[in-house]
């Protein structure tokens, strides 16, 4: 009696196997008899990072090609941090989250006239004009800027403020995509910010500071 | 005009036609300059990355568990769902088991071809989108009508007027106000959201990193401040190695939006790290199937490399005329002439005429940065719509079921040959149809002449086997002879 139960249990599961399988057993099977005709399966191309590199004639020093590139992306590279404190107070940016670890090294360019704070309180996100925090590294030949959870004390605070400030260190500058994946270091959270937040979903029309920061500065420390 | 494309083109209002022409037209222009500008071969970069997502498809059954087991391994939860259901239910699963009831999303394809907003808000959940143009779609009950530029069949002024009925302001269409109405509007929603969703543009199988690309910064945005990142992923999505993307996201940022590098690119590969106090402490990767793994049965395999870019929407003269609601579906243009019919399974009779609004030019497959054969993919569609007799793919096909029936009949062959004759007598300038009439006036119909060939060739025929005239064609001449008695070769 069992025997025959299980035997016609068998014979439906023969008919119809698809019921009796989880999501991950059915679309694996799906995907097997898929390829199970399939001859020679494609093969896995090699290629050399020099196909992507672009072809142009570049200067030497990787921090005078990423200002370069940087500018063409709208980005804004400072050198020094008194030129950051004149370019905030200039636009009247005088209220900002700075990353703790950062601000001994900044304290000092920042005038009376500064608000600084070394907690970002996201209740009130808006209260932040900018936001300073450091990069884990640059790409030269695109202009972008590298963030990690690592190294960049908050997400939001790289983020949600109109102005964000990335520090970086001249080494720490990759010359191009390939050299930069290379690297990547293990951080569940690396980004890539070429340029500030921007849409043209409008007519097409470049609107800069979308969600993200629509003034992009990247320090250079040293 | 018949055909279902046809017709939604000859309604399209004019305003929105120049629309979508002219901003095709533009991205196409900004995506060739800086493809052939910047890259001695650009095509060479095409030709590699397509095989390169070639591999991946054909080798799906070793990849996904080698996949899974690497997301596992960086702490993320995966799910499988094989139907759009399955999809939606494992989203609001997540959710329920954590008492979540907002979700903020960013821009994902996958979440529009499983319907999960409606499927969510039917159950209660708050579900937002923070793409701009997903954004305004969302509230104007609308659809994307481009896989990149989802709202470009829409104008300011529309715009502003949502904006207005939505209580977001005062009407003003201009679009730096737009943005930033939409800006202080949503960082408050990603702030209360419990979970922020994403889709995946690649996923490393050597790293477990989700690649996602965004412009304004929006998936960043609902990383930071939400808890829970559930990812919405086809099983497509796959590339080998994390160097592959070097190649595959120089290409799909020039081939979208014409850009060297798309403003946010983010490599996600788990939770948050301890020492960050922001973003998600779980991460949930769903891999959904709905259909792909029936294409992958398919010799329209192909298909299945597409990195969703949009360049061969831009480039086509089809989708330029007709806009992207014209494809009735969640792909438009060639991409989706092909994808959408085979995604629909069995509702594949519904969307059969499809891969027939193509002049099979080529441009789709000339600017694909993966190199799909869109043309060869799109002729064998048309070969299954006509197989399985899908009324929609004959549909502006000439009838040629009487013409097979007569000339395979050699006698009927020879009496429409006769009777043809008739068409001398024809008082053209009657003809019953306007567009014949039209046609009749530039040209003259030339005189039917049906059965002249049959009886040169039996003339020729006769001649040879008369045996002192030498035979031009020797041992050939007789067996011609038959040939010519076979209808098709007649008249």
């Amino acid at each position: 009696m069992l025997k025959l139960a299980l035997a016609r249990l068998k014979a439906v599961e023969g008919a119809e196997p698809i019921l009796f399988m989880s999501s991950r057993e059915q679309i694996l099977s799906r995907v097997r008899s898929a390829l199970a005709p399939l001859g020679k399966r494609a093969a896995l191309p090699d290629w050399e990072p020099e196909l992507v590199v672009l072809r142009e004639a570049r200067p030497t020093d990787s921090w005078t090609l990423f200002a370069e590139r940087f500018r063409a992306v709208n980005g804004t590279p400072l050198t020094a941090a008194t030129e950051l404190t004149d370019f905030l107070a200039r636009n009247n940016y005088l209220h900002g989250y700075c990353d703790p670890a950062l601000f001994p090294t900044l304290r000092s360019a920042f005038s009376s006239r500064f608000t600084i704070e070394t907690e970002f309180d996201r209740s009130r996100i808006d209260d932040y004009q900018f936001g300073i925090t450091a990069a884990v590294g640059a790409i030269a030949e695109t202009g972008t800027l590298i963030l990690s959870d690592s190294a960049t004390s908050r997400r939001l605070g790289a983020l949600a403020p109109w102005v964000h400030v990335a520090t970086i260190r001249r080494a720490q500058i990759f010359p191009d995509i390939p050299a930069a994946i290379a690297a990547m270091p293990a951080d569940p959270n690396i980004i890539w910010c070429t340029g500030p937040s921007k849409t043209a979903d409008v007519e097409g029309i470049l609107i800069e500071g979308v969600h993200g920061p629509g003034v992009q500065v990247a320090l250079l420390l040293a | 005009m018949k055909q279902p494309l046809d017709q939604f083109a000859a309604t399209l209002p004019a305003e929105k036609h120049a629309s979508v022409y002219q901003s095709s037209k533009a991205a196409h222009e900004k995506r060739t300059r800086i493809l052939f500008d910047q890259f001695a071969d650009p095509n060479r970069l095409r030709a590699i990355a397509g095989e390169i997502k070639q591999h991946v498809i054909e080798n799906l059954d070793t990849y996904l568990p080698q996949v899974e087991a690497k997301l596992q391994a960086n702490g993320a939860q995966v799910h499988w769902a094989a139907t759009a259901d399955d999809a939606c239910a494992e989203v609001l699963r997540i959710m329920q088991a954590r008492g979540a009831t907002k979700i903020v999303k960013s821009k994902t394809m996958v979440s529009e071809e499983i319907e999960l907003e409606s499927y969510l808000e039917q159950r209660g959940i708050e579900s937002l989108e923070t793409d701009l143009g997903e954004f305004i779609i969302q509230i104007d009950h609308d659809h994307p009508s481009h896989i990149v530029r989802p709202i470009t069949h829409k104008n300011r002024r529309e715009i502003a007027r949502s904006f207005e009925r939505e209580g977001l302001g005062a009407y003003n269409d201009d679009p730096q106000t737009i943005t930033r109405r939409a800006r202080e509007f949503l960082r408050k929603k990603y702030l209360a959201a419990d979970v922020g969703l994403t889709g995946a543009n690649f996923i490393s199988i050597e790293s477990g990193r989700l690649v996602i690309v965004t412009n304004e910064g929006n998936s960043r945005f609902c990383l930071a401040a939400t808890k829970c990142h559930i990812a919405l992923v086809g099983i497509e999505k796959l590339i080998p190695r994390d160097r592959d993307l070097g190649l595959l996201l120089n290409l799909l940022a020039r081939s979208a939006t014409g850009q060297q590098l798309t403003v946010y690119t983010e490599f996600i590969s788990g939770p948050k790290s301890a020492e960050q106090p922001d973003g998600p402490e779980e991460m949930h990767v769903i891999f959904v199937d709905n259909g792909r793994t029936d294409v992958l049965a398919t010799e329209c395999r192909d298909i299945l490399r597409c990195i969703r870019c949009g360049a061969c929407l831009n480039v086509c003269p089809v989708y330029r005329q007709a806009s992207g609601h014209a494809y009735r579906s969640v792909y438009p243009g060639p991409v989706g002439a092909v994808l959408s019919p085979l995604l629909a399974g069995k509702k594949f009779p519904a969307l059969a005429d499809l891969p027939k609004a193509s002049s099979l030019c080529g441009a789709c497959n000339e600017v694909c940065p993966v190199n799909i054969p869109i043309p060869d993919l799109l002729l064998r569609l048309r070969e299954k719509g006509k197989r399985e007799h899908a009324p929609l793919a004959s549909v502006g096909s000439p009838p040629m079921g009487a013409w097979s029936i007569i000339a395979s009949q050699p006698a009927a062959w020879k009496a429409a040959l006769i009777g043809g004759k008739l068409i001398n007598y024809l008082p053209t300038k009657m003809l019953p149809v306007a567009a014949l009439r039209a046609w009749e006036t530039k040209r003259t119909l030339p005189a039917w002449r049906g059965g002249e060939f049959r009886k040169w060739l039996k003339q020729r025929t006769d001649r040879n086997r008369t045996p002192n005239v030498p035979s031009a064609i020797g041992s050939a001449g007789p067996s011609r002879a038959e040939t010519g008695a076979r209808p098709t070769q007649g008249g």
